[in-house]
């Protein structure tokens, strides 16, 4: 339990996707601009990364890998990253469906935001990182719940900051695009602080 | 885009005008994670402008008989393969480096760019012209990739490439040698966020009319 513990607070702090491996951050910057629809898009990952990664970490298992369960004498890996992104669009897919049907009003709040989750690089990057690793079953789901955290963290962190900077007076051409990078990277930095945990 | 567009603003207006990371936020992930050296750097940027070209082509070429609700997973999947033929010819021919540029050669599938450039300029415009289109998209990509790849190894290991560049000071058998001291910032991930807001900086003061009213 407390290894479990352990790697949730690695994946949500330490091995931060957003700061620390830069996933996810064309979203990441374009979507920052409040903390209301930056709360809205973060909720959306953390669902979309905890059911992603144990399916992909069990189709990788039990199918693709060389000597896996159902197919021990072929090696599919290659096919990896073909299945991987199949499943990722088809549970978003799934997701804005039951959503759509059973809870109407997160729904209309998540928006445009579930389809645009397909395209994440937090959620493939997760998955691939979950394969490179060769996480467990009950680890990728933790990793898939801890990551999925940390990049919610991150982004309505940079929220916050960015609606508090309407108000400063940036240099001209630094404005908008070019500060927010700044900043990102002044995040990044603390989070580093967390490496010595 | 006009359809009228000579093959010379094709290629150079991603580059300078519309750069797809400086302007349109487009493929930052794997930009900043990967330009610690310059040859990988290098490396992912011939990976990307050929994925993008390629995807370019092969997703114009069959625009007419793509059905719209299903585009987009058409579009993942011929990606998707480009992706997976890049990713065994490095793991055949550059093994070190694809060890080293890891999950970022599976990411390029997910970068904006090479699906933003599919969905918005491939699936309305001819199969040349979409693939010269991918090719300016990738080199846009490529420019920055190198710059911030540049500075990254110059200022933080002294070498470009792996050859010395600014020896590093050190003292050998009682002698020092030498003078630069290595930034040890510039290896760590912030210093790639800094460079390319410099970067961005530079090129909104060169051309104000990029500057966004925020």
């Amino acid at each position: 339990m407390a290894e479990m513990f352990e790697l949730f607070l690695r994946s949500a702090f330490v091995d931060n996707l957003a700061l620390a491996y830069f996933l996810g951050m064309c979203t990441f910057l374009a979507v920052s601009k409040n903390v209301k629809t930056a709360i809205g898009l973060g909720i959306a990952v953390i669902v979309v990364q905890t059911i992603t990664v144990p399916v992909n970490n069990l189709i990788y298992n039990l199918f693709l890998k060389e000597g896996s369960a159902v197919l021990p004498q072929y090696d599919l890996s290659f096919l990896g990253l073909i299945c991987f992104i199949g499943v990722i669009a088809a549970m978003v897919q799934i997701l804005e469906m039951t959503l759509d049907k059973f809870f109407p009003a997160l729904y209309s709040a998540l928006g445009i935001f579930l389809p645009l989750i397909t395209v994440n690089c937090a959620i493939l990057g997760g998955t691939l990182f979950m394969q490179q690793r060769d996480y467990s079953f009950t680890e990728s789901c933790v990793f898939g719940l801890g990551s999925g955290f940390g990049w919610a963290a991150a982004i309505v962190a940079l929220a916050g900051i960015r609606e508090k900077l309407k108000y400063s007076d940036i240099p001209h051409g630094l404005r908008g695009l070019g500060i927010t990078f700044i900043i990102v990277g002044l995040m990044a930095l603390g989070f580093q602080a967390f490496l010595g945990i | 885009m006009a359809s009228e567009t000579s093959p010379k603003d094709l290629i150079l207006d991603p580059v300078f005008k519309n750069n797809p990371i400086a302007l349109q936020i487009l493929g930052i992930c794997s930009a900043l994670a990967v330009t610690t050296k310059l040859s990988t750097s290098v490396t992912m940027s011939i990976a990307v402008v050929a994925v993008c070209a390629c995807s370019g082509a092969a997703i114009a070429a069959i625009r007419d008989r793509i059905p719209s609700s299903i585009r987009i997973i058409v579009q993942m999947t011929i990606i998707a393969s480009l992706v997976i033929l890049v990713d065994q010819v490095l793991k055949a021919f550059a093994y070190s480096l694809s060890k080293e540029l890891s999950v970022f050669v599976g990411l390029i599938i997910t970068n904006c760019i090479v699906m933003g450039r599919a969905e918005g300029f491939a699936m309305k415009n001819s199969t040349y012209d979409s693939f010269l289109d991918g090719i300016g998209n990738g080199l846009g990509y490529a420019l920055i990739l190198m710059v911030v790849g540049f500075f990254r190894e110059l200022f933080g290991s002294g070498t470009l490439f792996g050859i010395t560049v600014l020896p590093k000071q050190e003292v050998v058998d009682g002698v020092s040698q030498g003078w630069y001291e290595p930034n040890g910032l510039m290896l760590l991930s912030p210093s790639a966020f800094f460079i390319i807001g410099i970067f961005i900086w530079i090129l909104r003061t060169w051309d104000p009319s990029q500057v966004e009213e925020a």
